[in-house]
């Protein structure tokens, strides 16, 4: 499966600027380590040590927030969008 | 009975003359270990009308804009926000009769959306890829379509921001420390409150430490805060004039309200979570001082953000 991952503006010098890159899997976490295998150091970024997405972080697939799905597991579809969300900065 | 003339009536207030003086408390159960010498004070800056720090730029803005002749009747207030400025502008435009039209990243809490909502505001959502800075360059973008119909306070470029602090927070601080204050913390959302103050209270005492407290990672969870090197610089900003800044990581900044809500009785947000990590810092290695610390706002405003999610869960499991 291939989806689109929409990335922030702080994570985007892991991807050459893109706001936007593809990744592959069947699963949140498969995508989530696609896209740590074409650019390293974002999992880290959006991810505990131990796997588990980070407590400020949120992800979202096709805009429902995964917590309310099945997390990591949760299921992707060729087409889909994943969109990685941080809390808002400054004033 | 004899009626008083109208003139000595007691009149009520307006609601911009209920913004400032904020109370102090003392930090101690939190920090019981703290050297003998060394007093920790909390400026609650959730007690002005809008609930956040943010009433007295806000405020300063609009009355500078009235005073200068450039906020007139049909224009309307114009800004990008986080938040806490966003309710303040919404409020006060409320309150004086003029049409507030705000632009904010679309992730911003739900509480803060309705409050805004209810103030009577229209609201333009930016991407929440974007953060605050694109907030900042969308609100450019309405603003250059029809500038006469806007008056836009700019909060992140306006000197009458830090001079809220300049002639409010500095001198409240000063006068309810009785001239004891040696340290004094505050976070970075523009800038303002650390540098108004900040300059007030070493023009009072140049030995006064200013200390800046920022997330320390350009991706944070630190709602309403700015990691500066990844930002649009604020133009009220001047790094030079501070002795030292603090980053602090999100999950410290968290933990900290959990412990100040606990420890305290005072259930604030998440910059005053990361605001406290650095005012403990500072005042843990001193051996005598007075620190004080802003803390701009409560933490009811967050209940619905993942700063509450993730304590649900620990606790959850805790409980289990």
């Amino acid at each position: 499966m291939v989806v689109q991952v929409r990335i922030p503006t702080p994570l985007r010098k892991f991807t050459a600027g893109k706001d936007s890159v593809s990744a592959e899997g069947d699963s949140v976490g498969a995508v989530i380590d696609s896209l740590e295998a074409k650019h390293p150091g974002l999992k880290a970024r959006i991810c505990e040590e131990d796997g588990s997405v980070r407590r400020f972080v949120n992800v979202y697939l096709n805009g429902d927030d995964i917590r309310f799905l099945d997390n990591l597991t949760s299921p992707v579809k060729n087409g889909d969008e994943l969109s990685i969300i941080p809390a808002i900065a400054g004033g | 009975m004899v009626q008083a003339p109208a003139s000595e009536k007691p009149r009520g207030l307006a609601l911009p003359d209920l913004i400032g003086n904020t109370p102090m408390v003392e930090i101690h159960r939190l920090a019981p270990d703290l050297p003998k010498d060394v007093v920790l004070y909390a400026k609650l800056e959730g007690f002005n009308p809008g609930g956040s720090v943010k009433d007295r730029p806000a405020w300063n803005m609009l009355k500078r804009g009235l005073e200068e002749g450039r906020l007139i009747e049909g224009k309307t207030i114009l800004d990008s926000t986080s938040g806490n400025t966003g309710i303040a502008l919404a409020m006060l435009g409320a309150s004086l009769g003029y049409p507030v039209h705000l632009v904010m990243p679309e992730n911003v809490s739900r509480e803060r959306k309705r409050v805004i909502a209810a103030y009577g505001a229209e609201v333009t959502f930016s991407s929440p890829l974007e953060g605050s800075d694109g907030a900042i360059m969308l609100c450019r973008e309405i603003y250059n379509q029809d500038p006469e119909a806007y008056f836009k306070p700019d909060q992140y470029f306006n000197e009458a921001n830090p001079e809220a602090h300049y002639v409010g927070t500095g001198p409240e601080i000063w006068k309810q420390t009785e001239g004891g204050v040696t340290h004094f913390v505050a976070t970075i959302g523009t800038g303002g409150t650390v540098m108004g103050a900040g300059q007030y209270l070493k023009e009072q005492n140049p030995d006064v430490q200013i200390i800046a407290v920022e997330p320390d990672d350009a991706f944070h969870g630190i709602e309403g805060l700015k990691h500066m090197a990844s930002s649009i610089v604020p133009g009220i900003y001047h790094e030079e004039r501070l002795d030292r800044k603090i980053g602090v990581g999100t999950e410290e900044a968290y933990d900290m309200v959990y412990r100040l809500a606990e420890a305290e009785g005072l259930l604030a947000g998440q910059s005053c979570g990361a605001a406290l990590v650095g005012a403990l810092q500072v005042a843990y290695k001193l051996q005598g001082g007075c620190v004080v610390v802003i803390l701009p706002d409560w933490g009811d405003r967050y209940l619905s953000t993942n700063l509450w999610l993730g304590w649900d869960s620990e606790r959850s499991r805790a409980e289990m």
